[in-house]
Order: C-alpha cells, then structure tokens, then sequence
C-alpha cells in the first residue's frame, strides 16, 4: 500500500513565560493511501496539537519539529506560503466545533467556492456549481438554497456536514478529523461516521481520526494509535487494540466506555487525572496510575518498541492483564 | 431590508421628540433669561421683550407652541441677534463645522481602521508599539490642549501652517485644526480595531481558512475585516458625536467661522432659541448616523438582518 503520509520523529514544543511544554513527542506513524487511523487519548495526550502541527496551525508560541513527509515533501517547519499550496488541496482538517468554525459574516457558498478558487483555479460560477454538488453528496438537503444560507442558518449537524464538503472539494490525500463528532447529537454521529466513510472510500483519502470516544473508533477505523502525555503508548489494528489491549492505559480506556452487551454496572473509569505535561512523572508518564506498575517502570520510561504482528506498544509489562472487577 | 430600515427611521421619532422635551426643559431650568445684561432692562421694555418672545406665557404652553412651529421646520428667533432668525444663524455656521466634523471623521476613521488592524497583524512587534504609543498620545491629550501644542510647534516655530484664522477655501488653515480633531478619533477606533482584529484572528474560522490554504491575504480581507468592523462600526455613532461637541471648541481656539461661536456664546447669553435650535440640529445628525450605522452593521452581520 503507497503511504500517503510519514511522521518521523516529530515534536511539539510550547513556550510559555517560563518555561517549555512538550505537548507531543518523538511521534513516529505512517498512514496508507484510503485507511483510517484513529488517534485515541485523553484531553491534553497531544493528539490534536500532533495534527495542527502537520496543518502548520500551531498557536505562536507552539513549534515543531522532526518530518511529516507528504510524498517528498515536509510539511512540518514548510514556509506558510508554500504550505498553502497544500493546505486544503492534498491535505484537508475539519475541527470539533461546527457552531465556531464556519465564518459567520460569509455564505457558506463563498466558504466553498473559495477552495476550488484557489487550488483548482476555478471560475467563480463554475466553483458555485462544484460546491453545491458537494453539499449534495454530503447529504444536505436542497444544497442550492443552503448553499446561499448563512452558518447561523444551519443546524450543527448541517454544519458539521458544511465542514466536510468543504474539505473534500479537492479530493485531499488526507483528511485529518479532530473529534468530528464531539459537539454533535449521538444520532447526528452516528450518521456522520457513515458519512466519512462512504465519502473517504469513494475518494480514496486517507482519514485521521482524533477522538477520546472508542465508540467512534470501533466501527470506522482500521488502525489505532493510543497516545498518553504526548507520546504514542501502543499502535495496531483496531481489532487487536480492541480484544487484546497490551498497555495498561488501552486497556483502562476501554474499560471505562459503556458497553451495551454487559450488564449496566458501574463503569470503571482510570484513576487518577492525566499528568500536566509540565510535570511529567519520573519513569513511565502512566506509572502513577497504573496498576501494574513496578519498580522498573519509575525510574525507566519504556521505549515504543514491536511487539510482533506489526503492533507496538509502550510498557515494561510483559505478564497477564486482569483489570478491576472484569478478570 | 427595506423593513428593518423603515423600523429603524419610525423608532427614532420618538428618541428625537424626548430629546427635545429634555433640551427644552433642561434649558429654562438654568438660571437667568436672554434678557439678563450688566445693565437691568427698565421693567416695561422687560415685559414687553418677554410677551414678545411668549416668555411670559406657562411653560408648558410655550414647550407647546415650540414644538408645533419645530413640527412646520421654524426653529423660531434668535432672542440675543435681534435680526435673524435661528434658521439664518444656523445657516451662516452650520456648513462650515459640518465640512470640518466631517472631513475630521472620514479621515479619522480611515486612519483609525487601517492603524488598527496593521497593529493587530503585527501584533507585539515594533510596528504594533509604536502605533499603540501613538494612539495612547492621541487619546490622553484633550483637544484645547492639543490644540495649542500644534498652533505653537506647527504654526509658530515651524511655521508650516496658519495657526488660526480662515479664508474661503484654504487648505492649509484646516490642516490644523483637523488634526486635532482627528487625534483622538483615530485614535478611539484604532484601539477598537486592533482588539477586534487580534480576537478575530484567534477565531477558530479564521484557523478554518488558514487549513483551507487561503493565504494571508485574502484572509484577512475576506474573512477577517467584516467581522473585526462590528464593534468599530457600533463605536462611530457616539463617535461622530464626540467629534462634533469637540468641533465647537477647537473652532474656538483656531478662530473659525463655524457654529461653534455661536452655540457657546448662545449658551452663555441663555438664547434659548438658538441653543435649542443648535441641539436639534445635531441630534438630527447623530440620529441619522446612528441609522446609518445600524444599516451597516446588518450588512455586516447577518445574524441582524431579520431580527
């Protein structure tokens, strides 16, 4: 399968007053032409900030640095100008809040049309007539007269869907969804997951999925890659991660999501809070609230390292995991 | 739209009939008459001056008789200049502090806009200093002051400009004295602007047109100024009214032939008619720039439109 996209060794870097935060580290992944990959973590793991980065959308104080080869190019450290020849062309991000990302004062037509403007060199007619297909295909009803409406016109879900023609209009390599379905109704995200699955398979674009809801990932996403305090702890396919977890954290997110088949019982969520990424832990990020943490993992911090099977995972732990209440 | 515009021209009658009644009342409650001079008037003279002008009549009876002739467009006498009538005195000033309030407020509000959002785009750098320096000057400095600061440097020891004083169509005797009024003004929407900008390019639509491969050219031009103008934009009403009250005094100092002589010494002479004249005229004015502004702010926003 040709890789659409390869990170190397990337890191995000925060400058605050004092001090420096690393917000992403050493990240090291790959993703195939037309497969999903789904980034799961907790608030403040790093994933989102991993892909602003690659979008080149860090905050001024933010910066990157390793690789994000997109064929032969970085993207990361690329000169604005020549990064917008590929923002919105090959590489496309749709945001977690619909209600705030769509311009208020523009119609969404213009919001459109202005994409296959700019990358396709299209006239502006000719961009409407594009855009307003792309709405149809994403599903909104009477496109024409949408596509005049403006974004306080629309219901989220509509405007959730707004995003995605909008970053499907030139057909990207790859599309990087942060929580897509985050701010929206469960029965609105269920239908969009099917959405970004038709829509990526007819395209064949490769989709990045950042979320914290496993529920999302199980029904959409090939592969997973588990992060925690801003490094990856383990990576495989989605069924692998899903019915033989290796890392203690993996296995904590999935005990703490609902699962309709058991017994409603109490969840069990992890203990603890996630670690400020100022103060990391000494050794392993996830010691403190691990429960099978041992001495090795406090002054050792475990290397991303294959565990066969193409997996890899981050963790000192090589015995049988039994977790709380579920053996 | 037409609706929203005929909703918005119907609700200022109201607004203009109470600020009337409050000038009106205001005005008479102040102590002392038109007839007051360092010399008392003999009482007969007195009387019949008075029962000339309806002094003599209730309050509320010549409230009543000002309004309805204000309702056919007479502003009435000047009770001070025997001769003329408000509407003449009004018109001899008039023109020239409007063309003064005027130029002072597009050449403000141009200078205004585009220091602030050059000072936004460059947010914590050089340039962004210095023209927040440079506005704080403008704002801090009250304009009698400025004014004298500019006849002093600008007039007499640099002598690039007339320090007062005007003739019919010189430019270079309004250089000055729109300087001065456009400082502080400039300086308001500046500090307007380049808030509004730098809250607005922190938006998460913004970031949406920077993933979309945009440029910062057309970002900012197509997404980033509309919404940056709303609150500058809400400013300018009662910022055209600061600038026509600090017209008056900066006519003043320069010695112009506008209003402004004539709205002051009104005042201190108690001419009723002519005060009142003046404080009509001008709420008129601001009125309708409010209107203005709120149609511009529709077009801005479309959230406004139909509500």
């Amino acid at each position: 399968m040709k890789q659409v996209l390869q990170v190397e060794d990337m890191s995000v870097t925060f400058e605050l007053h004092q001090s420096e935060v690393h917000a992403v580290r050493e990240m090291n992944f790959s993703l195939a032409q037309g497969e999903t990959l789904a980034v799961v973590g907790e608030s403040g793991s790093g994933k989102s900030q991993a892909f602003l980065a690659i979008m080149g959308l860090l905050a001024k104080n933010g910066r990157a640095e390793g690789r994000a080869m997109m064929g032969d190019i970085n993207l990361i450290g690329m000169e604005p100008k020549q990064l917008d020849k590929h923002r919105g062309k090959d590489i496309a991000m749709i945001f977690q809040d619909p209600m705030t990302s769509l311009n208020p004062t523009l119609k969404i037509k213009t919001q459109l049309s202005e994409v296959l403007v700019k990358h396709r060199g299209f006239e502006q007619s000719q961009a409407v007539k594009s855009a307003t297909e792309m709405l149809e295909r994403v599903g909104i009803p009477e496109p024409a007269k949408r596509a005049n409406a403006y974004p306080h016109e629309l219901s989220g879900g509509m405007r959730q869907r707004v995003m995605i023609a909008m970053a499907l209009l030139c057909q990207p390599k790859i599309l990087i969804a942060d929580e897509p379905t985050t701010a929206l109704d469960v029965t609105v995200q269920a239908q969009m997951l099917d959405l970004f699955k038709t829509l990526t398979e007819d395209f064949g674009t490769a989709l990045v999925l950042i979320t914290h809801d496993l529920g999302v990932v199980a029904g959409v996403a090939d592969r997973m890659m588990v992060m925690y305090g801003g490094r990856a702890v383990e990576k495989g396919t989605t069924d692998d991660l899903f019915y033989d977890p290796r890392h203690p954290y993996t296995l904590g997110l999935l005990h703490s999501t609902p699962h309709i088949a058991k017994r409603a019982e109490r969840l069990d969520p992890i203990q603890g809070l996630p670690p400020s990424l100022e103060h990391l832990p000494k050794g392993c990020s996830f010691n403190p609230r691990c429960a099978f943490a041992f001495d090795r993992c406090l002054v050792e911090r475990p290397p991303l390292a294959p565990t066969g099977n193409g997996r890899e995972k981050a963790c000192h732990y090589e015995g049988p995991m039994a977790y709380g209440k579920v053996a | 739209m037409v609706g929203y515009v005929t909703r918005r021209v119907l609700s200022a009658i109201p607004i203009a009939l109470i600020a009337v009644t409050a000038c009106f009342f205001i005005l008479r409650l102040a102590p002392g008459g038109p007839f007051d001079g360092e010399r008392a008037l003999p009482p007969t003279t007195l009387a019949n001056l008075r029962a000339h002008y309806n002094l003599d009549l209730p309050l509320i009876q010549q409230y009543f008789i000002y309004v309805g002739r204000l309702l056919q467009g007479d502003f009435g006498p000047s009770m001070v200049y025997n001769d003329f009538t408000v509407a003449e005195m009004l018109w001899i000033g008039l023109p020239f502090t409007l063309m003064l309030g005027f130029s002072a407020f597009i050449i403000g509000t141009i200078v205004g806009l585009v220091a602030g959002a050059l000072s936004a785009v460059n947010q914590n750098k050089w340039p962004d200093y210095m023209l927040v320096f440079l506005v704080m000057i403008g704002l801090v400095v009250p304009n009698f002051l400025m004014a004298a600061i500019m006849q002093l440097v600008f007039g007499v020891y640099l002598d690039w400009f007339p320090a007062g004083g005007w003739q019919a169509g010189s430019i270079p005797h309004l250089v000055l004295p729109i300087t001065v009024l456009v400082l502080p003004h400039a300086g308001r929407t500046a500090r307007l602007m380049r808030g509004s900008m730098i809250e607005v390019l922190g938006t998460n639509y913004v970031r949406t047109a920077k993933s979309k491969g945009l440029g910062q050219r057309l970002i900012l031009a197509r997404h980033a100024i509309k919404p940056a103008l709303l609150p500058v934009v809400s400013y300018l009403g009662p910022g055209l009214s600061y600038l026509l009250t600090g017209s008056l005094v900066v006519e003043q100092v320069f010695a112009l032939p506008g209003i402004g002589k004539y709205f002051i010494s009104a005042a201190l002479n108690r001419d009723y008619g002519l005060v009142l004249g003046t404080t009509i005229l001008y709420m008129f004015i601001i009125l309708a720039v409010n209107l203005l502004v709120d149609i511009l702010y529709a077009w801005l926003d479309p959230k406004v439109r139909y509500s």
